[in-house]
């Protein structure tokens, strides 16, 4: 659907007064679950940068990330509303269900977009406030826009948007981009692919029908499970990053070492079972295995930051 | 009364006037926290300094 097309369509809903949202359906349109994720990891890179700042300031500087994230998912469903229809995971979320017209949500998600912004770049700094906006641009143009529907590495790519977090939190604290913080990025970056994929080869038939190229669907599930190992095995030495670049301790290193072994065991376990039941459940296996290693990661690094602190 | 822009009569359902109150509310409590944030943010940076003002 072009623009334009779109934009006639709105009009059309407009007139006929759609769009009787409730204010869950527009806490919906954030994704919570994915802000969840993005305050944890943001946190930790505030909370690991070498300055200190007001606590309140850096509260609501993590609102504002939070509140940036939302909208970035405000407007991927705004863009994104022709496929959501079609796939069953996402055929409930508000603008396919008509609780929410495109419209709304792309005037809900500029808004929140341009106001965390600009609170964030009076709040803390313009090196954080201009990184939040690039993270809002790559998700919403690059990934949404363009990378999801025309390459199977849309998600490889796309990655990038969801691994910024800690970067901005880190720079809204410091000022600063600095190896350690890129570090932090590479870990949520090179664990998205796998995490992804896993669920993708579950729901294989779901992008198969919705026209969205994801790895599965262009290059195969065999390809998947291969690339999938890979991404594992690099994602190993790549988890205890801040161990070795010195700012995490031994301790994170031989977490970050176990983790990232039983990581590449489930994966390896995707790679031998190929067909049926077995199949689904080694992808969920991963899958559910995946979310727990990047929240033990960052959680490790917070919680050994917070100790340190008190002590 | 003349010149005055015809309102097209929109005929809500008791649902919907729910909805649109509480969408309504929850805009409220927003720009009152946005209120606040400002108000507190000014406080922390200018610190003390926020009464030192020639007179």
């Amino acid at each position: 659907m072009t623009l334009l097309e779109r934009t006639q369509s709105y009009t059309e809903e407009a007139a006929d007064f759609g769009g009787m949202g409730s204010v869950r359906d527009y806490i919906a349109l954030l994704k919570p679950r994915v802000m969840s994720l993005v305050i944890f990891t943001a946190l930790v890179g505030m909370v690991l940068a070498p300055t200190s700042q007001h606590p309140v300031l850096s509260a609501i500087a993590l609102l504002c990330i939070a509140i940036g994230a939302g909208a970035s998912g405000a407007l991927n469903m705004w863009w994104d509303a022709d496929i959501d229809r079609v796939m069953s995971r996402t055929k409930n979320r508000p603008i396919p269900a008509g609780k929410i017209t495109p419209s709304e949500a792309l005037a809900f998600g500029a808004t929140l977009s341009g106001g965390s912004v600009l609170v964030l770049g009076l709040v803390a700094n313009w090196v954080a406030a201009g990184l939040l906006a690039f993270t809002i641009f790559f998700y919403v143009v690059i990934y949404t826009m363009w990378l999801k529907r025309s390459t199977p590495q849309n998600i490889v790519i796309g990655g990038a948007a969801g691994a910024l977090p800690p970067v901005v939190g880190w720079a809204a604290v410091s000022g600063v981009v600095s190896l350690e913080s890129i570090a932090l990025f590479m870990i949520t970056f090179t664990w998205t692919p796998p995490h992804f994929w896993a669920l993708a080869l579950v729901k294989n038939g779901d992008y198969k029908e919705a026209g969205i190229p994801m790895m599965p669907v262009v290059a195969g599930e065999t390809a998947t499970r291969h690339q999938i190992v890979l991404y594992s095995l690099i994602l190993l030495p790549v988890g205890m990053g801040p161990f070795l670049l010195g700012y995490a301790s031994l301790s994170y290193g031989i977490v970050a070492g176990l983790l990232g072994t039983a990581f590449l065991y489930y994966a390896v376990r995707v790679w031998q079972n190929r067909e049926g039941e077995q199949a689904r459940k080694a992808a969920m296996s991963l899958f559910k295995f995946s979310l727990l290693y990047l929240t033990a990661l960052f959680a490790w690094l917070l919680g050994e930051s917070v100790i340190a602190g008190v002590l | 009364m003349a010149g005055k822009a015809q309102v097209p009569v929109q005929n809500l359902t008791p649902e919907q006037h729910k909805k649109r109150r509480s969408r309504s509310i929850a805009l409220a409590v927003a720009l009152a926290v946005l209120v606040g944030i400002f108000y507190v943010v000014t406080i922390v940076k200018l610190g003390p300094g926020v009464m030192d003002r020639p007179l």
